[in-house]
């Protein structure tokens, strides 16, 4: 190792550099390698988000020059009557998912961990319906939702001697039947993240609390819960985050209707950057992005301190 | 582009980089704190077989044995229900007369099976043409985000030029941004492409560049590569082996399995996408089949709807049964997987 470290570094004190030896030291294929990753994220990625920040602040339609008009976009969207009902929706859908999505996984897995033959099966199952492609688990589910008395769930909820109920058709259980359904897309995964979080709770914490008597609820209370903390507090950071964004279902569900029961924010943004065929309101849309963004980085710095906490500890 | 916030693959991956079976590298060259860590984690996989929360004492106990029996039993009916269920209606009907699928939907073939939906749906309808774009768009999405991660992470992580921390920097910086804020000024610049001068919208690279910019990718492969074994380098270094040479013939077949997770990520992440490329593809000839398909809605008749449902949903399906073990692990490591 030394003799191998010795030519290179009485190289960088005697030589001076010039191009010729910056090309001799690899320079050139140093940069040639670079190129796909320089290229592809400074292009589609570093630009676009200085883009995203200029534009914010732009009146621009891509026909005319691009103005300068300062706060207006903020302005602009802060003041539309749909800015607070797509909050209040966003919210919603985060609050329902948390209530309905949260608990069902960490169940599921408690219970599937103990699990002593075909487990295989039992997680296989849990995870199919993370395989079904989203658009498809949508399209399906919106047949499933038909709200006539022979739509599907309406047929099933027959065998239970419950009327037809109006699903996506009523704007009070439009939000609700829409994170149904979000619920059933991605507790698979969050169920395979707790299942691979129950096997790293070392044995010997059982073992201790079985030397002193607890009985299997007190072991789930006092060990398993407690070691899961941390994976606990990572799925539901990321949780809000990922339905902060959520699209998908209330545009092929309802188109954010009846009634912009179910209009997001990103819907929201895509309303004002893509509905008109005209042109769209690109700074509006930029500007309602980056304070989306901004609320969600808050929201990743505090995870990201709270995890720094757990992990110290 | 996947809609999904970049941070939540970061942090997955940043919280189970460690645990994790798949991102060791293929020698022994694990840093002395990860092999300890690797060597209780095989204890206790180990013990785990034996043991979980119920220990082979409390599974003696009849209070515990039989509700915790009832309790599996339950959620086998459960998960068969919600998770085979759906999936089960789905290749029913695909194979039923729309009559009959809108009158008693809960019936099995009350009037026969009508295979000629599938045959329809896959000729007149042409879902032949967007099966092949889907396969197009995760082709091409994995090529380049295969080459751009290996490239870029030997840079960063093996050549590491004086600029490589300012890249490193830039590239990890956009974990943080969500992809939200790329939507807009990403489309204006797929309009308007720099150098290209003519617009990318309706040909596939307007989905497989910006898919390439994944600093997730970025971020597994360079701490892959940071724990393989830098004497390996040095060695093929004085036998005269140039940068080329060192990535091609040492690199990149120590980093397959790193490359593979790469892979079913880029794959899974095209066949899932539909935000972007019904931006960008606007043209039915060129669409996928996850933005064809909810416009293909009012057009055709129900029973071959369902029947294109049907067949978009099976290669996920059988991949997944194939590759079951690889799938689960990537999602415990990931969850990119996760839409």
């Amino acid at each position: 190792m030394a003799v191998l470290e010795t030519p290179r570094a009485s190289h960088r004190v005697r030589v001076r550099r010039t191009p010729l030896t910056w090309l001799r030291g690899g320079g050139l294929s140093n940069l040639l390698f670079a190129v796909p990753l320089l290229f592809v994220f400074g292009a589609f990625s570093w630009w676009p988000i200085v883009q995203a920040i200029v534009m914010s602040f732009q009146k621009t339609n891509l026909v005319t020059p691009a103005l300068f008009v300062g706060l207006d976009n903020f302005a602009r969207v802060l003041g539309d009557p749909l800015f607070l009902t797509a909050v209040r929706n966003t919210g919603y859908f985060a609050l329902l998912a948390l209530f309905l999505g949260y608990p069902v996984p960490l169940v599921v897995a408690v219970l599937l961990s103990e699990v002593r033959r075909w487990k295989g099966l039992f997680s296989a199952l849990a995870y199919l319906p993370v395989v079904v492609p989203p658009v498809v688990a949508v399209l399906l589910w919106k047949f499933f939702y038909d709200a006539s008395p022979t739509g599907v769930f309406n047929v099933v909820l027959g065998w239970f001697g419950i009327g037809p109920q109006p699903w996506i058709q009523s704007a009070a259980s439009a939000m609700p039947s829409l994170v149904l359904e979000a619920t059933w897309a991605a507790a698979g995964g969050t169920i395979i993240i707790y299942l691979a979080a129950l096997t790293s709770v070392a044995p010997e914490l059982y073992d201790a609390a079985e030397v002193d008597g607890a009985s299997v609820w007190q072991k789930i209370w006092h060990v398993t819960l407690p070691q899961l903390r941390g994976v606990l507090l990572i799925t539901l950071i990321l949780q809000i985050i990922g339905t902060s964004q959520v699209f998908l279902e209330p545009f092929l569900f309802t188109g954010g209707g009846p009634a912009n029961s179910t209009i997001t924010i990103l819907q929201l943004i895509y309303n004002y950057a893509f509905q008109n065929s005209l042109g769209g309101n690109y700074g509006a849309a930029t500007a309602l992005s980056i304070m989306l963004a901004v609320f969600l980085a808050v929201l990743s710095f505090v995870y990201f301190r709270v995890t720094k906490a757990w992990s110290t500890n | 582009m996947s809609l999904t916030p970049n941070l939540v693959e970061t942090a997955r991956v940043i919280e189970t980089a460690d645990s994790t079976a798949l991102l060791a590298p293929p020698s022994q060259t694990i840093p002395a704190k990860g092999r300890a860590s690797a060597r209780r984690r095989i204890q206790a996989e180990a013990e785990a077989e034996d043991r979980g929360i119920v220990s082979v004492a409390d599974w003696r106990r009849r209070h515990v044995r039989w509700p915790l029996n009832a309790g599996h039993s339950v959620l086998l009916v459960a998960l068969v229900v919600t998770g085979l269920g759906p999936i089960l209606w789905l290749a029913k009907s695909a194979i039923t007369p729309t009559q009959d699928t809108l009158r008693t939907p809960m019936l099995v073939f009350p009037h026969g099976v009508d295979l000629q939906n599938l045959a329809t749906a896959w000729t007149t309808v042409h879902i032949d043409v967007q099966f092949v774009n889907t396969l197009w768009v995760a082709l091409g999405s994995w090529l380049l985000q295969v080459l751009v991660a290996a490239t870029g992470g030997y840079v960063l992580s093996v050549l590491r030029p004086k600029y490589a921390a300012v890249i490193n920097a830039l590239v990890l910086g956009t974990l943080f941004v969500p992809a939200v804020v790329l939507l807009v000024p990403l489309y204006l610049t797929i309009l308007h492409p720099p150098l290209i001068g003519t617009s990318l919208i309706n040909t596939y690279w307007a989905v497989w560049l910006p898919a390439g910019a994944n600093a997730f990718n970025i971020l597994l492969v360079k701490r892959f590569f940071d724990n393989l074994p830098r004497e390996v380098f040095e060695a093929a270094r004085t036998d005269g082996a140039g940068p080329v040479r060192l990535f091609w013939s040492i690199v990149l077949p120590m980093s397959r399995p790193i490359l593979g997770v790469v892979s079913v990520f880029a794959i899974i992440n095209a066949w899932k996408d539909y935000l972007w490329p019904l931006l960008v593809l606007r043209d039915p000839a060129v669409q996928p089949l996850s933005v064809r398909l909810p416009t293909l809605q009012q057009a055709i008749q129900l029973d071959v709807y369902l029947a294109a449902l049907a067949i978009s949903t099976l290669i996920p399906i059988v991949l997944f049964l194939v590759f079951q073990r690889m799938f689960l692990r990537s999602a415990g490591l990931g969850g990119a997987v996760k839409g």
